[in-house]
């Protein structure tokens, strides 16, 4: 099946479509995982972006119902170079084909995705399009310059749970060492959560509770939690201004002394904390998105391969709040990838220690999180 | 962490010859080390007995020693160098080996020498079966079921639990000797008994055999402050069960979801904290039950090791570079990522292609040898190929190979046998591993065998088995089609299809399929490997083709010349030619000319990314080649010193109009035609041994008869003396002879008188076409007839009189002059009754190269590259021979303990693998040190048994009088 891929600058790609037949645009991200795919495509975080993965073959082991990130497949559409033909691996249940045609996802195979990664890396993330129906570089333009860019777009909204519920797996076949679990509930405000973080707090807590984004603060201390950690997810930080604002009233509240909960962010919920405190949102040129990227804990001097998914940043010179300490940063290119409030009992990573997909090594930032709130019990 | 500054100088061991399992891969890391260190500031100190090492070349080392790799010899080096630590991860098992015992006798103690790297308790945890054991248990890693022993009658108990059929590990050995399988337990007894002699220790481990599981290799690094990284993930195309050096491997792991990745990663940084390896690089091989995903650590080496030169070529991250910076204290943060120069070491390199690796083997010189694969490795070379999908790799590995196949060829003929036969056959050759399994899978998927089935016979992973199986698939389909389309044209070259096997399939010729692409504009473009999947900007220009839409490949204006290399490593063509190439680069280099070097063995030092100005990381085939002249359009192509691979393209080249520096093509031609040769011998009044020329079997045997009993038979065009025999009667004859026609190109074949009894002599020359300077003559210990890769040498001459020698000087000269030598010459010749007979010239480097070069201590190479781009002798100041006033003597070893059964004889067939050079004032000792440094312990007393055949008795009483 012919398909074309058509970027903002002109790039035009002829390759085979698999998966789902139509059209589909977003924002194109390269990622650098070499393995994950599934994990990739069900992350919530890629709402709103076309993923082109940059090893070239991928599917090789198909896919599975344990390695979701989330109960369907994210990303607006997938670039491969080859599609395996065949899934090979003790855990296969099925192919990335049908996987996508199940749903619904358009993706397109055998184009130069270096080329494209390269062209991402140049000029920076931008709009892109994926047709198996419209070949015309005109109309494809025309398309694409309708469409809405993912600055300022909530996309949080369009991810989040919609009813309140509790996380009953733990990490499973994930497990490399045993933790104790300790009777505290943490309650996850999911702006896009992934199972893997679900999974995480599950080994070390008793009860996980997920809530929707824009639940109340009030609500969720009717909860009870010992914990409050601000998930994942996609997009601008900026325009989620419901959960920056049950944030700052947490702050405000934790400063007052008048509620004593351990606080995380992750990613998204890194930002949104950033933003709480005063900060302000960067774009970054085109993001991290690999499981590859060397973070430096500053206290420590301890380096974790970590995985990374974000395309926005908040510098840490434009967050006025005093108290917050830069923990981490990226050896790659020196941004912010840690804080922690030297009074309060918040901190906040922006990569993923959860991994899923990538490395282990920074799971040890959950433990740090359960330290916290056992410290204040 | 800033670097040590308690340590002034550093001891690097080598690993000694070439031997299988330890090829130039510890050139390539020791090379490495040594310039890391020096550039560090530290003084490097160097103990190798292997010549043919870039790392030994003067300039890598404050002081280097060409002395056997022994105990001993270990201790004189640091009683007169006092180094303050060693560091022994870089030489390969041998240089670990030997730190160990010296550790073990206290001798470091002594000196106050430090291991540095991996101390003593560390490699005793990784080597001792037992103790590795204990520590991976420790360290909650999973692992086989298994028992260690050290006699026959514990290895009986041990089966009881382990099972049969089980895995045979001797302890301290290297690439498994001794070890194996056993399925019974008559075997298991005999493989008992060899394992634990031997071991260095008698020591045998007995283990579960994890028959069809799945072998994959992590590389990992570790420094001071505990950081660890994983560098590459390799996953083996064959099952557990044979040698990972035999086994084709693929990089990185294709068939493990994330989560097995991951877990795997964190054995591997658990298993490199528990053995304790401080800083450096680990190799460490694990297993997966594919009906499962049970997984068990199989081994770890402590150290640098083969798969850890592929993991550094196949990801631009080098790894002996960046452990030798660890291991004087520098964390991985502080070290930049060379490529892309802006980013720290500190991470994990992330490929955005495919790597295949795999071996070479040469069975045909060994015709009595077992050629089923299994635990002890038995390939003496390897390539690797670089490609955007697997089935492009794959494609370019086979022909990067020179095995005479460009595509997945047919093992059989399906027309000719019966069909039950033929399925019969391709079902034994995939049941028991062997070098061309590949090939016969491909055959099995032509008689329609289903993936499953053919993954039940060989236990090879179905997804690999389907990619070969789509290869086969196009293959068909455009043998039914009949005429090549232009999208399948297109595609065909997208899936690595070579030109040659596409004009096979569709009956065209190679060049007709070019002219075709050149006219579609069907090209390849280059890619760069950059460690990073294209994240970052790189720096580094280390290149492989693909057929997409972008060309990475930064075309400068400047004066280029381009190196062939020499492709995989085998009997014959070894790392000598390595040796040459990179000195012709480093002279270049120093000459200002942008030098592009292509070679497809990542075990080498040509292939490293520092060595040229840019590396083409390709096949050395006439299409992979011209393809990179399209793009470079270089000044000059050398092929001088890549042996015998890029000779044989020399006529294609030129064909295409590629200037070909150094003697031309015409006197080439003369040197390898023995016809158009023994007319210039004749012209020159130079006498050379009866001979005449043979193009069928008749003539042979007519010619035989006019010369005389013994003859010489051998091919035109070879090298390394494939197919090459002394034959003593007729019927011998008939049977060499239609092997030789087989193996010559021009279908001509050489018969000579055999010269009993004579002394062999090899001359090594350079010349820039006026005049011409003799490097050294090399007088064999050996009589003529041993081939001279495989016999002894000692320069100067050790029995020649002053007049023979003479004699040889002028000949030589005489030749060189003739065939206008521009670059190197060798000659080979032989001393009887005080007459000089020629035997044969070759206007290239020669094997002996590297070692003339050390013994005299004059760069050949360099100089010969430099000559080739226009300077003369006079200029670079080389006008007369040298004739050093010490006895060199070379060595060669032999991979017989590999091939049971094979007859250990030498002949005009070349068997060795390596060599070893012995320096003294006196011939004795330089010889006893040539036999040390080859592993050959002679005793100091005993009685001495002497059994020679009747002819040879009246020779040998003054000897045993002696």
């Amino acid at each position: 099946m012919k398909t074309v891929l058509f970027l903002e600058d002109g790039f035009y790609l002829e390759g085979i479509g698999f998966g789902y037949p139509g059209e589909t645009i977003g924002e194109v991200v390269f990622n650098t995982s070499m393995t994950g795919y599934q994990e990739i495509l069900t992350d919530p975080s890629y709402r709103g972006q076309i993923v082109c993965m940059t090893y070239p073959l991928i599917g090789n082991y198909g896919v599975n119902s344990s390695d979701r990130e989330s109960s369907k497949v994210q990303v607006e559409g997938f670039i491969v170079k080859e599609h395996s033909r065949i899934e090979s691996n003790w855990r296969a249940e099925g192919s990335l084909e049908s996987y996508l045609e199940t749903n619904k996802v358009v993706a397109i195979e055998g184009v130069d995705t270096r080329a494209i990664t390269r062209r991402l890396r140049e000029k920076g993330s931008m709009k892109g399009i994926i047709s198996t129906v419209d070949f015309e570089r005109e109309s494809l333009q025309r398309k694409l310059e309708n469409f809405p860019s993912i600055v300022g777009r909530d996309l949080v909204a369009g991810v989040t749970t919609k009813e309140i519920y509790e996380w009953e797996e733990d990490l499973g076949i994930r497990k490399m060492e045993k933790v104790k679990k300790l009777p505290f509930t943490v309650v996850v405000i999911d702006c896009g959560v992934k199972f893997s973080i679900l999974r995480c707090l599950k080994e070390y807590v008793e009860k996980v509770i997920v809530v929707p984004a824009h639940t109340s603060l009030k609500e969720i201390l009717k909860l009870k939690p010992q914990g409050i950690l601000f998930s994942n997810g996609p997009g601008d930080p900026q325009p989620v201004n419901y959960v920056i604002e049950t944030a700052k009233e947490l702050i405000q509240r934790l400063k007052k002394k008048e509620i004593r909960i351990g606080v995380m962010g992750i990613c998204l919920g890194h930002q949104i904390l950033g933003l709480a405190f005063g900060g302000k949102a960067q774009k970054l040129k085109f993001g991290h998105h690999g499981g590859n990227h060397p973070v430096k804990d500053l206290t420590t001097g301890r380096i974790d391969i970590t995985s990374q998914n974000h395309n926005f940043v908040i510098p840490p010179q434009s967050i006025p709040e005093e108290g917050l300490l830069q923990t981490h940063i990226n050896l790659y290119d020196h941004t912010p990838e840690g804080s922690e409030h030297k009074e309060l009992p918040i901190f906040s990573v922006q990569f993923h220690p959860e991994a899923g997909p990538g490395p282990f090594d920074a799971r040890y930032i959950f433990g740090k999180f359960v330290d916290l709130i056992t410290a204040l019990s | 962490m800033p670097k040590r500054r308690d340590i002034e100088k550093i001891l690097i061991i080598g690993s000694g010859p070439i031997v299988i399992g330890q090829a130039c891969e510890f050139d390539y890391s020791g090379t490495q080390a040594c310039k890391a260190l020096k550039e560090e500031g530290y003084q490097v100190v160097l103990l190798n007995s292997n010549p043919a090492t870039i790392m030994t070349d003067p300039e890598f080392a404050d002081s280097t020693y060409i002395e056997p790799i022994t105990v001993e010899v270990l201790e004189k080096v640091i009683a007169r160098e006092r180094p303050q630590a060693c560091l022994p991860t870089l030489g390969g098992q041998t240089g670990l080996n030997v730190a160990f015992e010296a550790a073990k006798r206290g001798i470091l103690d002594t000196y106050k020498v430090e291991l540095i790297g991996a101390n003593r308790e560390a490699i005793a945890r990784a080597e001792d079966r037992k103790l590795f054991k204990l520590t991976m248990e420790k360290a909650g890693i999973p692992l086989p079921r298994s028992r260690t022993v050290y006699s026959l009658k514990e290895a009986k108990e041990a089966l009881e639990f382990v099972g049969l059929p089980c895995v045979v590990r001797p302890a301290f050995t290297l690439g498994g000797t001794g070890g194996g399988i056993a399925y019974n337990i008559e075997e298991f007894k005999s493989i008992v008994k060899r394992g634990i002699d031997a071991s260095l220790i008698g020591e045998v481990l007995i283990e579960e055999y994890l028959e069809g599981w799945k072998e994959f290799e992590l590389e990992v690094m570790r420094d001071k402050k505990d950081n660890v990284v994983i560098i590459c993930s390799i996953e083996n195309f064959d099952p557990m069960g044979i040698h990972t050096g035999d086994s084709i491997t693929v990089a990185p792991a294709q068939t493990l979801t994330d989560i097995e990745y991951q877990r795997m990663r964190i054995y591997a940084i658990r298993a490199i904290r528990a053995i304790g390896v401080e800083t450096g690089g680990s190799n460490i091989q694990f297993a997966i039950n594919p009906k499962d995903g049970r997984i068990v650590i199989i081994e770890m080496n402590p150290r640098v090791s083969r798969s850890s030169a592929l993991a550094s070529k196949a990801t631009g991250f080098p790894i002996a570079k960046i452990a030798a910076k660890l291991a004087i204290g520098l964390t991985v943060d502080e070290i930049p990522n060379d490529i892309t120069k802006e980013t720290p070491a500190s991470f994990e390199p992330t490929i955005d292609y495919c790597v295949v690796k795999i071996p070479r083997f040469t069975f045909e010189k060994f015709p009595k040898a077992d050629p089923t694969l299994n635990t002890s490795m038995k390939s003496v070379g390897e390539i690797m190929a670089i490609g955007r999908t697997f089935k492009e790799a794959l494609l370019k590995g086979i022909r990067a190979l020179e095995i005479g196949k460009y595509g997945l060829e047919p093992m059989i003929d399906k027309e000719k046998l019966p069909l039950a036969e033929v399925i019969e056959k391709v079902k034994q050759n995939l049941i028991v591993p062997n070098a061309k399994r590949i090939f016969y899978i491909a055959d099995a998927f032509r008689l329609g065998f289903k993936v499953e089935e053919i993954e039940k016979l060989t236990h090879i992973d179905k997804w690999f088995l389907n990619n070969i199986k789509e290869l086969v698939d196009f293959e068909e389909k455009l043998k039914k089609e009949k005429k090549l389309t232009l999208p399948t044209l297109r595609k065909a070259k997208e899936l690595g299809f070579s030109d040659i096997y596409l004009g096979k399939v569709l009956q065209i010729s190679p060049e007709k399929i070019r002219r075709l692409r050149e006219k579609e504009k069907i090209f390849a473009v280059y890619k760069l490997v950059d460690t990073c999947a294209g994240e970052f900007e790189a720096y580094t220009p280390y290149y492989y083709s693909t057929y997409e839409c972008e060309c990475e490949a930064r075309v400068s204006q400047r004066k280029k010349v381009m190196i062939l290399g020499g492709g995989p490593n085998r009997i014959g063509q070894g790392i000598e030619f390595d040796y040459c190439c990179v000195h012709a680069a480093f002279a270049l280099r120093e000459e200002g000319i942008e030098v592009i070097m292509v070679n497809c063995n990542p075990e080498t030092v040509s292939t490293d990314y520092d060595t040229s100005d840019k590396l083409y990381f390709e096949p050395i085939t006439l299409e992979d080649v011209l393809n990179i002249v399209r793009k470079e359009s270089p000044w000059g192509v050398i092929l001088q010193f890549g042996g015998q691979t890029p000779l044989n393209l020399a006529l294609g080249l030129e064909k295409e109009k590629v200037n070909i520096l150094g003697t031309k093509a015409k006197y080439i031609d003369i040197g390898e035609d023995r016809d158009k040769f023994r007319s210039l011998l004749l012209k020159l009044g130079l006498k050379q041994p009866e001979s005449g020329i043979a193009k069928s079997l008749e003539e042979a045997k007519k010619i035989a008869f006019q010369i005389g009993f013994p003859v010489l038979v051998r091919p035109s065009y070879v090298l390394g003396g494939r197919a090459m025999e002394i034959v003593y009667d007729l019927e011998t004859l008939e049977g060499f002879v239609k092997e030789a026609l087989e193996y010559s190109i021009n279908q001509t074949i050489l018969i000579d008188k055999f010269l009993e009894d004579a002394i062999e002599v090899d001359v090594d020359l350079i010349g820039d076409g006026e005049n011409f300077v003799i490097g050294g003559i090399l007088e064999h210990i050996e009589e003529a007839g041993i081939h001279s890769g495989d016999s002894a040498m000692c320069l100067p001459p050790f029995s020649l009189s002053k007049e023979i020698i003479d004699k040889i000087r002028e000949a030589s000269y005489a030749l060189a002059r003739e065939l206008n030598i521009v670059g190197l010459m060798n000659l080979q010749l032989a001393v009887k009754n005080r007459s000089i007979f020629i035997l044969e010239v070759n206007p290239r480097a020669s094997r002996t190269v590297p070692f003339v070069s050390k013994a005299i201590g004059v760069p050949l190479a360099k100089l010969a590259a430099k000559v080739m781009i226009g300077n003369t002798l006079k200029q670079l100041g080389f006008t007369k021979e040298i004739v050093p006033p010490y006895r060199c003597v070379k060595e060669s070893v032999f991979p017989f303990n590999r091939f049971l059964g094979v007859d250990i004889i030498l002949g005009p067939e070349m068997k060795s693998t390596g060599e070893v050079m012995g320096i003294d004032f006196d011939f004795g000792r330089a010889y006893l040190k040539s036999q040390l440094g080859a592993s050959q312990n002679l005793p100091k007393g005993g009685n001495v048994f002497i059994s020679v055949r009747d002819k040879d008795k009246k020779g040998i009483i003054p000897v045993a009088k002696r």
